[in-house]
């Protein structure tokens, strides 16, 4: 496969964390694309790697509540890449609305927290273009739609809300991207994504340690997030996505059945 | 003959298989040609030749064994470094001990003793999963921390057990050395998927620890308060911030460490799609995202920020050696 050779635009949308509802018409416009990739993508693989795969391609999951639809991320490597890319899209959308917040408005300029926030949101829109543009060149037909987040649990105005917030995205984060390495193919360029994403789960680890460490001095690691043997404990799409959807709105929902 | 199926044979026991041919693509259109002059019976003969240029010119990429083993060498440096220090966990800390640490607030001490013991339960993991393959732990006096080598000339961290600050200097080298290592092991683990996984649940152990790390030196070994300092001017290698922000100037000690931040030299074996590149790199999957995402108007340094770089082993090792005697062949 080539490499990406363009960004993904200049309209990254990331001042706008409300998207217009995806229409019922359009997601099936958008699950046809899907499939058509899903072929692309076996007709490219051995006849062995076809059968050593009983699984159909991805379909949509029918939706949970009448009337809503679920983003279904795909399959393969593909499928990881949206994956990664929807988690990123949560976290850039919360920094973005962080800083409309009045807890953030409120922080002194020079202060730490007001300097890890500004560089947090930075990363994480980086993060989330780079997905976008690298999904883009890899699978055109393939990406999934900018997401609509639902934050309404969250209080922008309040610290500790906030801090507990971003203290969930990242440790989500982590654990979602170690739990993620081994869906990754073993040829072509999934060695390369397998390095990229290791590229980005060590920064969102620097980035979880640190919240946490705001939360509660010392706290940067912890028996909610290792093992006794001091591994942090991944997780897998399933109960990554179960979390992650409680944070999108409906029609933005993550279906990750094809990830497996 | 189906010399694609060959191919696919070969990649279930080498999945780089690709990656060897692929670099030498001029191969295929030589071979493309090879049909109409060769003779049927002599085309697994040319075929076998490809196959053996391919391989005779890539030295043996390390085997998932070597890997953990290569990190198991690692976590018992890290583990001696912090045993040595601060005392080893459950034991009575000698007098240098307690008085070394009465130089770090209540919440840096208790940081690093977790780290010592997130440490030393590394070491103890990858035994297990080594079994009788692990490598044995080096006899004493194996590191020098001072990086003196064993030798009597005082090395550039003399001070490394008496000095806190010095301590904490050393401790994000390593700490960033073990991010960076088990990041360039990941790709040799992939064959075996719960192997990979448990190697990606400790390197993201490792990239808190640096953070924890980053955050206590830039607000000082007896702040009790560290996350609450914020990265002072732009001298990264003095005020580093939880995350490695372009080079960091070299590092804690620039003349030691610069190579922690650096580029690495790419071992032969290394699939074509794997580079390592210094920690300033902002070129990710062949796009520069400063130039590709310009219209952020985000600061230039946070499109490195965003990502760290791996490392391949022989660059880590040379980096290791900083802290191993002369004479010792264990790094």
């Amino acid at each position: 496969m080539s490499k990406i050779t363009k960004a993904g635009g200049d309209d990254t949308g990331f001042d706008k964390p409300l998207y217009v509802p995806i229409k019922r018409r359009s997601f099936f416009m958008y699950a046809g694309a899907t499939a058509g990739a899903t072929a692309l993508l076996l007709s490219g693989c051995d006849d062995d790697e076809v059968f050593a795969d009983p699984k159909p391609p991805t379909t949509p999951t029918p939706p949970t509540t009448p009337g809503s639809t679920l983003v279904n991320v795909g399959s393969g490597d593909v499928g990881v890449l949206n994956y990664a890319y929807s988690l990123e899209q949560l976290e850039a959308a919360f920094y973005t609305q962080v800083r409309t917040g009045t807890y953030y408005t409120g922080l002194n300029a020079s202060s730490a927290e007001r300097q890890i926030l500004d560089d947090l949101y930075y990363h994480e829109v980086i993060h989330r273009e780079f997905f976008k543009a690298a999904i883009t060149s890899a699978a055109p037909t393939g990406i999934i739609k900018n997401l609509t987040p639902n934050f309404s649990t969250i209080n922008f105005n309040d610290r500790a809300s906030v801090l507990g917030a971003a203290k969930a995205f990242e440790d989500l984060g982590v654990s979602a991207y170690n739990g993620a390495g081994r869906l990754i193919s073993t040829t072509g360029n999934g060695p390369l994504y397998l390095l990229l994403a290791g590229k980005i789960v060590s920064v969102e680890a620097r980035h979880a340690a640190v919240i946490r460490d705001l939360l509660q001095e010392g706290n940067f690691v912890g028996s909610d997030i290792l093992t006794s043997d001091a591994l942090e404990i991944s997780k897998t799409p399933a109960v990554v996505a179960a979390t992650a959807n409680t944070f999108l709105a409906e029609g933005s929902k993550l279906d990750v059945s094809g990830l497996v | 003959m189906n010399i694609f199926q060959i191919i696919s044979e070969i990649e279930k026991v080498d999945p780089e298989v690709y990656d060897r041919l692929d670099s030498r693509r001029s191969i295929f259109k030589h071979m493309s040609g090879m049909g109409k002059t060769l003779a049927g019976a002599a085309v697994p003969l040319a075929f076998g030749a490809v196959l053996n240029k391919a391989y005779a010119q890539t030295s043996m990429a390390p085997s998932v064994n070597d890997v953990l083993n290569f990190a198991l060498k690692l976590e018992y440096l890290e583990a001696d470094f912090y045993n040595r220090g601060l005392g080893a966990m459950g034991a009575t800390a000698t007098a240098a001990q307690t008085a070394f640490r009465a130089g770090f607030s209540a919440t840096n001490l208790a940081a690093l003793d977790r780290i010592r013991n997130d440490e030393m339960a590394h070491v103890a993991f990858l035994r297990t999963a080594l079994g009788t393959n692990a490598i044995a732990a080096p006899p004493a006096n194996t590191f020098d921390f001072t990086g003196a080598k064993g030798g009597t000339t005082p090395g550039p961290f003399a001070t490394v057990f008496t000095a806190p600050a010095v301590f904490l200097a050393v401790s994000q080298a390593l700490e960033d050395t073990g991010v960076r290592a088990y990041k360039g092991g990941a790709p040799y683990l992939a064959s075996n998927k719960d192997v990979l996984t448990a190697a990606l649940n400790i390197h993201s152990v490792e990239a808190r620890h640096a953070s924890r790390i980053r955050t206590m030196r830039r607000a000082g070994a007896m702040n009790n308060a560290a996350s609450q300092t914020a990265a002072a001017g732009t001298d990264r290698s003095a005020s580093p911030k939880s995350w490695i922000s372009g080079t960091d100037g070299g590092g804690p000690a620039p003349a030691q460490t610069a190579p922690v931040y650096a580029m690495g030299a790419a071992p032969a074996y290394t699939p074509a799609v794997i580079t390592f590149p210094a920690e300033d790199n902002v070129t990710q999957g062949g796009v520069n995202l400063l130039t590709a995402l310009a219209s952020l108007n985000f600061p230039a340094v946070a499109f490195s920020e965003a990502f760290d770089e791996a490392l391949p082993v022989p660059v880590v090792s040379d980096i290791a050696r900083t802290f191993v005697v002369t004479g010792s062949t264990f790094i």
